[in-house]
């Protein structure tokens, strides 16, 4: 099997994965999983670092560092966003999150 | 590390990715699944600098670069309000589609004269989407943030500007592939981004999460895409995943709404120009006080709660809830009718009560609560509006027909929190506030609802 074909039959397996695990989600979950989803593709940063690092001119090193920044943005921001998203379906204790919120009524 | 090492441990961060997204399908395991996301993440960032094949020979760039994305991109995360998450996340996904395709434009200069036409294409593919991904995300920002109108924006000859530019860049594309010069590049980058401009432009406000979804979905296949150019699993697979499970969710979204992504993409130019609210004629509306409010809440058998944008305008989650309370406790039984698409994101209106302890028995959706209205004596609607705009049922044409709503109209009374007679985020005038039946409160959600909380203890 050539490497273009293996690489291929992996698309195809991961579309399907895709498909199912998401399949069943309650509306609740919808932002969330938009957001996790987002922080996942986040990951051509592993792209962005392997094109910087072979970069051979400073127009390639430039646009391979543009590349990085922004790649770190959008993973690490989306994981840190959705983290905070989901935090608030715990059920904590209410009043710590009541002075935050209010910028610290009479607590 | 051997090529085979390597290979293993990326494959874990794959799988990593997979129970990521499984675990946030669930309530339970959401928290958790979006750590093993970012553990994932994590290893696989710390990964590639052992990868084979590494030069080292730009080190402390790209270290620097990180340190630069890092600075940038958590302080926004943490200090973001909830109501601003959606344009957010619609940024958060637009450098993610531009990191694709700067990332397809370095490998373009390198691929030389010897590439193979499939990963010319490829990298054709992904400079292509990654710049609508970039410029679309940008507008759906723009208009979330209200920097521009949230209306669709229809121009004449619109639909036909669009065609001609889609059909520019693939020309452009075409010419990229057979010349494999840096100018056909640049014009197809270019009009790329112009057509990712004109793609959201004529996306009405209400339709505007779902853009987002879509668009997200798109940078997630520009990711697989790099990953076939690059060689490297990970990059296809969590491509891929966010690509199908994005594709998923978009229909999701879009039969919450009820209407086909077609229409919410195209709508705007066959919808017929809507009859202009009648200028000028004054039509009387019904306003009241908060101790008007607290005495209708007050002799209420039961009363639900519609909230809106609003709601998550004025921070006001935890005054509702302090107002369910004091009913609850008055005997009055209360519960939240909850529309899908209610705020600015679906499942929006979920995060924000979450947020204030509201117990998740009375969040009602909207398919449940709607045969309850009946039987319903009060509904009050803080800062929503088009999720019970009546229009959707009987205006055809209008940008959100179709579109299924709370069915607040047959409940005895309906009070509205509004800031003001301005229509909602699709811009369509709502004919349920000139019901008899409808009293409006105006002011900010919070103060409104502070009033009539005040007002209902010295009942």
């Amino acid at each position: 099997m050539s490497n273009g074909l293996a690489l291929l039959s992996i698309f195809v397996l991961s579309v399907f994965i895709g498909f199912e695990v998401v399949s069943k989600v309650s509306t609740t979950l919808h932002t969330p999983l938009m957001s996790g989803a987002n922080a996942i593709h986040g990951i051509i940063l592993v792209g962005a670092i392997t094109v910087t690092d072979r970069a051979n001119t400073n127009l390639e090193l430039g646009l391979g560092i543009a590349a990085v920044i922004l790649a770190t943005i959008n993973m690490v921001g989306g994981f840190v966003v959705t983290d905070r998203m989901l935090e608030m379906f715990k059920g904590k204790p209410r009043v710590k999150k009541d002075v935050e919120v209010s910028g610290g009524e009479s607590k | 590390m051997s090529a085979n090492l390597y290979g293993v441990l990326t494959l874990a961060v794959a799988a990593c990715f997979i129970l990521a997204l499984k675990g946030l399908s669930s309530p339970k395991s959401a928290r958790r699944g979006n750590l093993i996301g970012a553990a994932g993440a994590f290893i696989a960032t710390d990964l590639v600098f052992f990868s084979p094949g590494m030069t080292h020979n730009h080190k402390w760039w790209i270290l620097g670069a990180i340190a630069i994305g890092v600075l940038v991109g958590v302080p926004a995360a943490r200090k973001i309000q909830m109501t601003q998450m959606p344009q957010l996340v619609a940024l958060f996904n637009g450098v993610g589609g531009g990191a694709a395709a700067l990332v397809a434009i370095v490998e373009y200069l390198k691929l030389g004269a010897g590439a193979s036409t499939a990963d010319v294409v490829a990298t054709v593919f992904t400079v292509i989407v990654g710049s609508v991904s970039f410029s679309g995300s940008v507008i759906t920002f723009l208009k979330l943030q209200e920097i521009m109108t949230t209306r669709p924006v229809v121009f004449p000859g619109g639909r036909f500007v669009i065609a001609g530019t889609l059909l520019g860049t693939l020309g452009a594309a075409e010419w990229v592939i057979h010349s494999m010069g840096n100018t056909s590049l640049l014009v197809m980058a270019a009009l790329a981004l112009v057509f990712g401009v004109l793609f959201v432009l004529p996306v009405g406000g209400a339709d505007v999460p779902i853009v987002i979804s879509l668009l997200n979905a798109f940078t997630g296949l520009t990711v697989a895409a790099s990953g076939y150019v690059l060689q490297s699993t990970l990059l296809i697979v969590a491509g891929t995943l966010v690509g199908a499970s994005g594709t998923i969710l978009t229909r999701l979204m879009a039969a919450a709404m009820g209407r086909s992504l077609f229409g919410t993409l195209f709508g705007a130019f066959t919808a017929k120009p809507q009859a202009a609210v009648e200028g000028g004629e004054v039509r009387s509306v019904k306003s009241g006080s908060p101790d008007d409010v607290a005495i209708l809440l007050n002799y209420a058998q039961r009363v639900v709660i519609v909230p809106g944008f609003g709601l998550a305008v004025a921070q006001a989650q935890h005054t509702v809830r302090e107002l369910a309370d004091l009913l609850t406790s008055k005997g009055v039984d209360v519960a939240y009718g909850i529309h899908p698409v209610a705020g600015r994101m679906p499942g929006h209106m979920n995060v924000l009560l979450a947020e204030a302890n509201v117990p998740y028995e009375q969040l009602v959706e909207m398919d449940e609560v709607n045969p309850t209205f009946p039987q319903t004596d009060v509904v009050l609607v803080v800062g929503a509006n088009d999720v019970v705009n009546p229009a959707a049922k009987t205006t055809p044409g209008c940008p959100i027909y179709g579109m299924p709503i709370l069915d607040v109209a047959s409940a005895g009374n309906v009070i509205f929190l509004k800031r003001s007679m301005r229509p909602g985020f699709a811009g369509i005038e709502n004919e349920l506030l000139y019901d008899p039946k409808t009293t409006l409160l105006f002011g900010d959600a919070k103060d409104s609802l502070t009033k009539v909380v005040s007002a209902l203890k010295a009942l």
